[in-house]
């Protein structure tokens, strides 16, 4: 069940613990797969243990009337929006699928609305480069080929429920082969804020340039990801594109398992 | 709540505004491109002045056939590999509309070659899936060009198939032929090896190191033979546009059979003149057109030749009409010659599991048929007149079965009268082990009309056992 519905503060059961349904990431270094300033410090934080569902969702579009799909102005929300659900309170998918076809703005409308937020490309991407065993599984052959072999498969008719795939070593579920996932600066690797941004398009992604900024050139499952993720704008949904919530965890808390 | 929430989103819009979509048209006619699956063409563009051309394009992600018994998933631009042939005229406006089908999982763009601008027009189509992207541009230049998906991982989307040719034609137009066909070849990256059933992932490791499983024309082993064959009548031009997608490998285009009398050297302007072999670079293409003179079957190839017997690329186009003996005689006279020497072959390896069934040696055996046999013998047992016997009817073979398992382990060579048809060719010995072999012989002797027994790989064992016969292959 979720927790603080309404925006209460969603305080854990006990200090230091995750709270209920999240999972602790502790503090680390990302780099980056396209920015030159190397590797990022992310604090420890809490993240969703698997993607939110239909059925939380449904939740949240009875609780704010304002995110209904037949609400939602075009603005928020293409017109791809719930575009499975029956009607604005009845799901298309299994309760327990995650939920899909959610803008950017739904998805932080409805991580506010739980006491959370988006979590960053940074915290995404640090999570996500877990296997089963390691905090960073990359150096692992069979990693790269199970999340590669996820993106070559056609889509299925109906999604399956979120802890189908795998739980990683921070113990979250379902990090590759579900959905996409929104994460809250889902476009940043292309928008730089400087003039050579202008051509960030051609530098970060496409032909030759792709692999001459990259990080990690072999890395094609991230490659994937960032070029998913430019490919968005805030309003788009899409079929097989979710997300989870994140929260800080507090600064008395950051000093590790 | 605190009040609506969308007075704090507005803020972040500026963040995402939209795509502004140039558009600069002038006054013209409007068209929409005819497009068409390969290895067809468009119809010729009779017009003798610009228009504006709306081409429409839908990126699907698909699983079909990549060989007998192998599925993949494609990702096709039009739902083919290669995508549509797209034709227009050197000055016309072109205003490209790229739909990503809302089921895939990936988003997808295009870089055409023909395009005089950034990117070839990659940033401007980049599309998320469920949506479509618009962007326009002149075509300056006239010649055969490559369009590709350019989305990251770039390779990775040309592996599995993004790739199509776009032809500008020039103002003058082009000299008329009688027939045109679109061939393009392309490689894939399986994770088995080649022939292994199944739905075959693609394999990153075996794409880094440019070592495919297999090369083929038109997406798929056997695209473009059998019943899928291309066709021309004896006296006909042909002209065939040969693009490769790669996305590693440089093709050899040879046609077994022909000579181009002219090549448009890479695709460009450039006339080159009977010419035997062409190069088709990794994202380029060329223009061969050839007179058909005589009967028969011209065997399209990759001249990088094991590609061609090993791993797919291999088509063919079937040429009918009456033989011009004058041109091309056919076999005038053949004579032994052995010289010493006898080479003893050895079978290696143990067998693989021996099939149960009739039907499943049937069905294992169909797919050694079409890895091995089926480039001489031909799709149906008929083989080539005098040239590879027939393996349907064929009382050479129902003689003796012995003769002809001998045959296929220790290769044949020399004079042999098959349904009163004289043939004196070679077959070298075929590296199958015993299991392997009775299941392709079950095969023939019992397909297109054959009825036979079953063979076992004991029988088989027996007639290795007895050693080479007097008309075994000789090096």
């Amino acid at each position: 069940m979720l927790i603080g519905a309404g925006g209460a503060d969603p305080a854990g059961a006990e200090p230091g613990a995750p709270p209920p349904g999240m999972v602790r990431v502790d503090a680390g270094t990302y780099t980056p797969m396209f920015d030159v300033e190397g590797a990022q410090e992310i604090p420890a934080f809490y993240l969703d243990e698997r993607p939110v569902t239909n059925r939380e969702y449904l939740e949240f579009v009875t609780a704010v009337p304002e995110w209904r799909r037949s609400r939602v102005p075009p603005l928020f929300a293409d017109e791809g929006y719930l575009a499975g659900w029956v009607s604005d309170l009845e799901p298309g998918g299994a309760p327990n699928a995650p939920v899909v076809t959610v803008s950017w703005f739904a998805s932080r409308a409805y991580c506010e609305w739980v006491g959370k937020r988006l979590p960053t490309l940074a915290e995404w991407e640090r999570t996500a480069v877990a296997s089963e065993t390691e905090p960073d599984g990359r150096e692992l052959p069979a990693f790269h080929q199970r999340i590669l072999d996820w993106y070559g498969q056609p889509t299925p008719s109906t999604l399956a429920e979120v802890k189908s795939t795998f739980r990683n070593y921070w113990g979250a579920w379902d990090m590759h082969g579900l959905v996409w996932e929104w994460v809250a600066d889902f476009n940043t690797a292309l928008v730089t804020g400087e003039s050579r941004g202008d051509a960030g398009l051609d530098r970060g992604l496409f032909c030759g340039s792709g692999s001459v900024g990259a990080a990690d050139f072999r890395d094609y499952a991230a490659f994937m990801r960032y070029a998913f993720r430019s490919s968005l704008q805030g309003r788009y949904t899409v079929r097989n594109l979710g997300f989870r919530g994140a929260r800080d965890v507090v600064p008395e808390e950051q000093g590790g398992k | 709540m605190q009040g609506t929430p969308w007075s704090r989103l507005i803020a972040t819009i500026a963040l995402f505004g939209l795509t502004a979509t140039a558009a600069t048209g002038q006054e013209l006619p409007v068209e929409h491109a005819v497009l068409v699956a390969p290895p067809s063409v468009p119809p010729a563009i009779t017009r003798t002045e610009p228009a504006k051309v709306i081409v429409d394009v839908e990126v699907k992600e698909y699983t079909a056939r990549l060989a007998d018994g192998v599925e993949y998933v494609f990702w096709g631009f039009g739902g083919t590999v290669p995508g549509p042939f797209i034709r227009v005229r050197e000055g016309d406006q072109v205003e490209f509309h790229l739909k990503n089908h809302p089921d895939n999982k990936l988003p997808h763009n295009i870089d055409l070659h023909a395009v005089t601008g950034p990117g070839g027009g990659a940033a401007s189509s980049f599309t998320a899936p469920g949506h479509s992207s618009t962007f326009s541009f002149q075509v300056l230049n006239p010649g055969v060009y490559v369009y590709h998906c350019a989305t990251a991982p770039v390779g990775m989307h040309i592996a599995n198939g993004m790739y199509g040719l776009i032809q500008v034609v020039p103002k003058e137009g082009l000299p008329p032929v009688d027939r045109e066909y679109y061939v393009m070849q392309g490689e894939f990256y399986t994770e088995g090896r080649y022939g292994d059933e199944g739905l075959q992932p693609f394999a990153l490791e075996k794409a880094l190191a440019e070592n495919p499983d297999y090369v083929v024309f038109n997406g798929s082993v056997g695209a473009l033979v059998g019943d899928n064959s291309i066709r021309a009548d004896v006296g006909e031009v042909v002209r065939l546009y040969v693009g490769n997608g790669g996305p590693n490998l440089v093709s050899s285009f040879h046609v077994i059979g022909e000579i181009f009398d002219t090549v448009w050297a890479e695709g460009g302007s450039q006339m080159n003149r009977n010419v035997q072999t062409t190069l088709v670079p990794a994202g380029g293409a060329t223009v061969v057109e050839f007179k058909v003179e005589v009967p028969g079957t011209l065997i399209l190839v990759d001249h990088s030749i094991f590609r061609t017997f090993n791993k797919g690329s291999l088509g063919m186009l079937a040429v009918s009409g009456d033989e011009q003996p004058a041109i091309y005689s056919g076999k005038q006279d053949d004579s032994v010659y052995l010289p010493e020497g006898q080479v003893t072959l050895t079978a290696s390896t143990p067998d693989p599991p021996a099939a149960l069934t009739k039907a499943e040696r049937m069905l294992q055996g169909e797919r050694i048929y079409n890895q091995t046999c089926f480039a001489c013998h031909q799709a149906n047992g008929q083989g080539i007149p005098a040239v590879f016997p027939p393996l349907v009817q064929s009382d050479y073979l129902i003689a003796d079965i012995d003769r002809a398992i001998s045959g296929v382990i220790y290769g044949q060579q020399g004079e042999m009268m098959v349904n009163g048809q004289k043939y004196n060719g070679l077959m070298t010995p075929q590296t199958l082990k015993d299991a392997e072999i009775a299941n392709v012989m079950t095969f023939v002797l019992n397909s297109w009309g054959n009825t036979g027994d079953t063979i076992t790989p004991d029988r088989v064992a027996r007639v290795r056992k007895n050693g080479p016969l007097d008309n075994a292959f000789q090096q």
